[in-house]
Parts: C-alpha cells; sequence; structure tokens
C-alpha cells in the first residue's frame, strides 16, 4: 500500500533517511540542503528515529566523520549543498579509495564567485571525478526513491554516492509524493554487515595506509573497476525498487525519443520545463525528444549512444560550465560517448540556468527549432538566458 | 594503582617495530606510552592525522598497530575519530559490538595546533569520548622542519630560517593546551618522557578512562628538526621540565595541578644549548635572545603555579 503525501525533496530525503535509520549522521548547515538535518534533527528529538546525529564544525568534518563511522562499520550518511561540498573535496576522494559506502544526498547550488544560493550543477559538477556514484533526481519522487536506492548501491560496489536534487527547486517545491511504508523501506535496505569494519570482533582493520610507487595505481585501478561494475548494480538495484514500487528507473529517461530526429539531453529539475516543451512541438509533429541523465557517474555511454540512433542533433544543456573553452561536463562526456559512432548525431552544447537563472518552456522551443532548422551550427557552445548589453534575457 | 614499569613493561606491546621513525625520534616512543596506558583487555580504535607518525608506521601493506587504526587527511584526525566513536554509541545500542573500544587520536603539532585545529576543537566541544593526544615536536618535520605555531620564538626552521636579517621565529609558541582547557573538557594535561614514564602513563591512564574529551600535549623532540643526537632526547626532556619551558601539569574538571616543580629551576640555557634550532642565539650579540626567552618562560611558570594556587 503505498503513502499519499505531499513534501518538498528536503523533506522526502530526511523522510527516507529516519526510514533507513543509517547508524550515524554527521552534518553542517548550509542553505539549502540544511533543512535536511533539521527535519532528522526533529525526528531524532520526538525519539522517531535511532541513529546518531554529530554536529560538526565544518563540512570538511562532517564528510571526515563520516568516513570514521563507515570505516567503524556503521551506514554513515550526510547532506550538503555547494561550498559544503567544496570544502568536503579533499575527504570526498579519501573515501571512495577505502571503498567506503558513505551515501549522501547533495542538494546542488552554485559555487560561491560571486557568492549565490540558488541551483545549478557546478558544485556536483566539480566532484564527478571523486570516484562517487552521482545519482541526479528531477522531483521529489525521485529525490526519495533514488536516496533509498543508493545504500543498496553503494554496499554493494564499495563505492560512495551523491544523490543530487535541485535547490530550492525541488528542495523546498512541496509536491505529491508516494512513500513507502517503514518496513518495505528497512526489509529494503536491509543489514548491514560489512565484510571488515574497525569494530569487528577479535579482528582489527586499518583504514587510509601510506601507499607508494609500487602500490598507488592498483588501488586505483581497483576503483576503476569498481565503477565499471557498478553499472550492472544499478540495474539490479533499480529492478529491485520497481517490483516494491512499482516506479522503474534507468541510467537515464527517455522522453518521445522513439522516433525523435532531435533531441535535447539534460540532467535534473528542468527535464519538466523541457518535456513540456517537447509536448507543444510535438503537437505541431515536430519529432523532437529529450533524455534525462539520471546516473552521471559512471556515465552510461552504451546505453545512451544507443538511445542516439537516428537523432540529427542533440543540445546538451548543462548547468555548470567546466571552464575548458569547449563546453560543459555533461556535453564533453556525450560527444566522448558518440565519437566511435559511424552516423553520430551533430552536437551542440548549451550552458544555462547558472545560479538559479531560469529557464523557459519558450527558450526550449527556441532550442528545438534552432535544430530543427539547422541555424548556426557551427556554434557549438552557447550560452542560453544571458543578458545582452542592453539588459534583454 | 601503583605504577610498576618493569610490569608495566611486560604488557603487549600494542605498536611494534619495524616503522620507519627516526632513532631518537619522540613519536614513537609517545605512541607505545600512551597506548601501553590502556588495560589489555580493552580494545583501540586509533585516528592518525598525517603526519611523519603516520607515513612511518603504516606504510601500505604494513602497520606497526595491533590495534584498529584510521588515516584519513591532515586536518581531520579528530572528525574522523568522533564519526568513529559515533558508530561505536550506535552499534553498541543495537548491539552489534561487544567489545569495549577505547578511541583515540593522535597529531603531530602541525596536524593539532594549525591545520587541525578546527576539528580539534568541534570533538572537544562536543565532549566526544575519545583521548586527543599530541606529540609536539614544534614544527612540520614531515615536510622538511617548517615553523608551526607551535614553534617557539627564535627556532630556526624552513619558513622562519636564521640569516642576516633574521633571527629566527619572530612569534611565541601558541598555548594549546591552555586553549584546549578552555574547552572546559574533563581532562587536559601536558607531559614528556620522564624517568621511569610514570607521569606521561598515569595522565594516559586518566585520559583512556575519564568519559567524555580529554586531552594530552607531549613533548616529543625530534632530532632531525632540533639538531641534536638520538641519545640526547631523554636529556633534553628533562631540560624542557627542569628549565620549566614545558611543565609538567594536568587540568581535572577545571583543577589546576603542577605535577613537577623542580628543586632548582635551571636557566632556559641549558635547555637551548643542546639543540641546533638556537644555536644562534649564543652567538657574541645576541644575548637579549636568551633573556627574553628567560623572562617570557619565568612569567608563564608564574602565572602556572598561579592557577593551581602554590604560592
Amino acid at each position: 500500500m503505498t503513502i499519499k503525501e505531499r513534501m518538498s525533496g528536503n523533506e522526502a530525503v530526511a523522510y527516507a533517511m529516519k526510514q533507513i535509520e543509517p547508524d550515524v549522521m554527521a552534518a553542517f548547515p548550509i542553505t539549502p540542503s540544511t533543512e535536511i538535518p533539521q527535519y532528522f534533527s526533529k525526528y531524532l528529538a520526538n525519539g522517531l528515529v535511532n541513529t546518531e546525529f554529530i554536529a560538526v564544525e565544518s563540512e570538511h568534518s562532517a564528510m571526515s566523520a563520516c568516513m570514521g563511522a563507515s570505516a567503524a562499520g556503521a551506514r554513515a550518511t550526510t547532506a550538503t549543498s555547494s561550498a559544503g561540498l567544496a570544502y568536503m573535496w579533499e575527504i570526498l576522494y579519501v573515501v571512495s579509495a577505502s571503498r567506503l559506502p558513505v551515501v549522501m544526498a547533495v542538494v546542488n547550488r552554485a559555487l560561491s564567485g560571486p557568492i549565490n544560493i540558488n541551483n545549478d550543477h557546478s558544485d556536483s559538477m566539480g566532484a564527478r571525478d571523486s570516484g562517487w556514484i552521482q545519482l541526479y533526481s528531477e522531483t521529489n519522487q525521485e529525490v526519495y526513491d533514488n536516496y533509498i536506492q543508493a545504500y543498496l548501491i553503494a554496499e554493494a560496489t564499495r563505492l560512495p554516492v551523491m544523490v543530487c536534487q535541485d535547490g530550492f527547486i525541488t528542495s523546498h517545491g512541496v509536491s505529491n509524493i508516494e512513500l513507502l511504508e517503514d518496513k518495505k523501506v528497512k526489509d529494503f535496505v536491509g543489514d548491514y554487515v560489512p565484510e571488515n569494519y574497525m569494530l569487528k570482533e577479535n579482528s582489527p582493520m586499518m583504514a587510509g595506509p601510506f601507499a607508494t610507487i609500487p602500490y598507488y595505481m592498483e588501488i586505483k585501478r581497483a576503483q576503476a573497476e569498481a565503477m565499471n561494475t557498478s553499472y550492472e548494480v544499478i540495474e539490479k538495484v533499480a529492478t529491485a525498487f520497481a517490483s516494491l514500487s512499482g516506479r522503474s528507473y534507468s541510467f537515464f529517461e527517455e522522453y518521445m525519443m522513439e522516433d525523435a530526429e532531435v533531441a535535447i539531453i539534460i540532467i535534473s529539475s528542468s527535464a519538466g520545463t523541457a518535456k513540456e516543451a517537447v509536448n507543444i512541438l510535438r503537437g505541431e509533429g515536430k519529432k523532437v525528444g529529450l533524455i534525462k541523465i539520471r546516473v552521471f557517474r559512471p556515465f552510461p555511454k552504451e546505453r545512451l549512444t544507443e538511445a542516439l540512433k537516428g537523432v540529427n542533433i542533440v543540445s546538451v544543456m548543462d548547468k555548470a560550465d567546466s571552464y575548458s573553452g569547449i563546453g560543459g561536463p555533461l556535453y564533453s562526456d556525450v560527444k566522448n560517448s558518440l565519437y566511435d559512432e559511424p552516423n553520430k548525431p551533430h552536437v551542440i552544447n548549451y550552458i544555462y540556468g547558472l545560479g538559479g537563472r531560469d529557464i523557459k518552456v519558450e527558450e526550449f522551443i527556441h532550442i528545438f527549432n534552432d535544430m530543427i532548422n539547422g541555424t548556426d551550427l557551427d556554434d557549438t557552445y552557447r550560452y542560453i538566458g544571458v543578458r545582452d548589453k542592453r539588459g534583454n534575457i | 594503582m601503583i605504577y610498576k614499569f618493569k610490569d608495566e613493561l611486560e604488557k603487549k606491546e600494542r605498536f611494534v617495530g619495524g616503522h620507519r621513525l627516526c632513532a631518537g625520534c619522540g613519536a614513537g616512543i609517545a605512541v607505545r606510552s600512551v597506548l601501553r596506558a590502556l588495560d589489555e583487555g580493552d580494545r583501540a580504535v586509533i585516528s592518525n592525522a598525517t603526519s611523519c607518525l603516520e607515513v612511518s608506521s603504516f606504510m601500505y601493506p604494513y602497520t606497526s598497530y595491533e590495534d584498529s587504526y584510521i588515516h584519513s587527511a591532515f586536518a581531520n584526525a579528530a572528525a574522523t575519530c568522533s564519526g568513529a566513536a559515533a558508530a561505536y554509541e550506535g552499534l553498541k545500542k543495537k548491539n552489534k559490538v561487544k567489545e569495549n573500544f577505547k578511541f583515540i587520536t593522535i597529531g603531530g603539532d602541525g596536524g593539532t595546533y594549525d591545520i587541525g585545529f578546527q576539528a580539534l576543537s568541534g570533538a572537544m566541544e562536543r565532549n566526544t569520548d575519545m583521548v586527543y593526544v599530541c606529540y609536539d615536536n614544534e614544527a612540520y618535520m614531515n615536510t622538511g622542519i617548517q615553523r608551526s605555531s607551535s614553534t617557539p620564538k627564535f627556532a630556526d626552521a624552513t619558513t622562519s630560517p636564521t640569516g642576516t636579517m633574521s633571527y629566527g621565529k619572530t612569534q611565541n609558541k601558541k598555548d594549546l593546551t591552555e586553549i584546549i582547557a578552555a574547552h572546559n573538557v574533563p581532562y587536559v594535561a601536558q607531559s614528556t618522557f620522564i624517568g621511569n614514564f610514570k607521569d606521561l602513563h598515569e595522565k594516559a591512564y586518566k585520559a583512556h578512562y575519564t568519559k567524555g574529551a580529554c586531552f594530552l600535549n607531549i613533548l616529543s623532540p625530534c632530532p632531525r628538526g632540533w639538531g641534536y643526537e638520538a641519545d640526547k632526547l631523554p636529556e633534553i626532556c628533562k631540560k624542557a621540565v627542569d628549565t620549566c619551558v614545558w611543565p609538567m601539569y594536568e587540568i581535572e574538571y577545571g583543577e589546576w595541578t603542577v605535577n613537577y616543580i623542580p628543586r632548582k629551576k635551571l636557566p632556559v640555557e641549558e635547555f637551548l644549548s643542546m639543540q641546533g634550532r638556537f644555536s644562534h642565539m649564543f652567538k657574541p650579540g645576541n644575548e637579549w635572545m636568551i633573556e627574553e626567552v628567560q623572562s617570557y618562560v619565568d612569567i608563564k611558570w608564574e602565572k602556572l603555579l598561579d592557577k593551581a594556587n602554590i604560592k
């Protein structure tokens, strides 16, 4: 029996956290993720959850405490955004290299310079090479579902997982959601018993060695291999979750892609806006479609190239620039994935929505129409939604 | 508890030989002494900041520790330990851990006074049930003897070198023990390696078996950074306490006790002259440096006696 509710994305994560009851939660306040530890602290204050909460003095310490807890044998989690994630950077790498299945809720927010509290993906996109699996969520429902699946993915691959949603847009936006019963969630994630841990009976464990030239590279290679095998795990967990909830997840969602000739590839909440543009253009008989990436790390290369067969032009939407001079992070990976294909589509990159800048249905229609009309195809690195010299958007 | 050094030494070693620390280094002695004070039936989790100690004692695939151990980074040893201690609390409540564990964080002065200070202060403020041990060798020895906030004034370090326009470090040493005492944690102490190690052993025991956050600051000389021959380590430690450069004291629930008052307080030259890092202070014309150190040590010592109500 499903439970119909209304809640924000932050509350949905905190609620899933309550249902899972990780052994340790460590967090530091930052907008817009800070509601997650607030909700969770209230659950604790009312005796609704059996978790050790550490109100750490920084995000660096939050991730460090998660590492210590996870190595000690606990399920450990945290939540953060923006500068908080940037402050954790150093430890993100140590956690993934130590193969500790920490789960983190990331509420995506722009990185500072200038300071801005609103949504874009520059925080987690910057962490894309840190060895963490990254799941992105369009809606409150998806972030709830992804957060529950993350534990099984992390524990099976021994890789940490970040579950991302868009700051304010879904984190604070209240919408309808179907929750699972507590017992169903508990049974789904099961009891966590790692093979080795620091508190294991009669069995000390060492974590975080100094690895010199003869050993370091094998450890890094093992991480890469774990990432390679995680595709299968992510799929299996999604299958199990579908039979539990009736909600199916894959590496990405295909929207009207069957006969699409031009397509948009996008991540998280703006996919909803773009789908509306697809609906309108489909109503006019135009063959447009959309792919919404759910799993960005590992990147679903084979599946994506398969899904893009028959598409002539693709616009890749990046809510973060990587200042490479050639485009954003999603664009780079999409184009890289397509390189070996004999009949690959033409790929255009749009940087959009930085620091919370809205993108509207009309702008997506404009992007689709530019592809349909073949306008300025050589200009593959574009910004959309930026003011011109007269101040017009 | 009657302390018998011989009996203590017969306990099973928790920090075993084969590590790569230098001869005459204080770090290994500090770790052995602190771990020796654990009851034999108790297990431990040791969290270690990046340091000489870490790279010398856990070089993959070898370890010097008989206990569980975690190293993560330079700045976060206390936070990492907080997580492990929280895991212990949580798993014990769920009956998933039955053995008795003690939590120990170890950092050098760089990882404690400087880059790890925030995480340390946080763990102390939260009264985490752990012992934080600083092996204080008064500079960044692992990276090549750069000055830290623990380096004393006039010391010649590689980022505060002596030269025609420089007389070494220009600032005094940060008084971290007092700063941690200001966190109002249950137990704070300073010690070093003296005689039969009774002082350090008893302080380590108190720290292990006092509930809540405890802090031990152990002066741990470094032959490379301080400029002395390996066999001079005990004598330097003795001079440090007899000159009152490094007083041995403790603060239990706010009560200050000076554990060692030298029968005859020695002049600071006796400590300084044994070390290469202070050799420039003994050149003609630099007497004022020694006078300044003496005056600083005298004032600090009097203040300490006041805090401990010793008239």
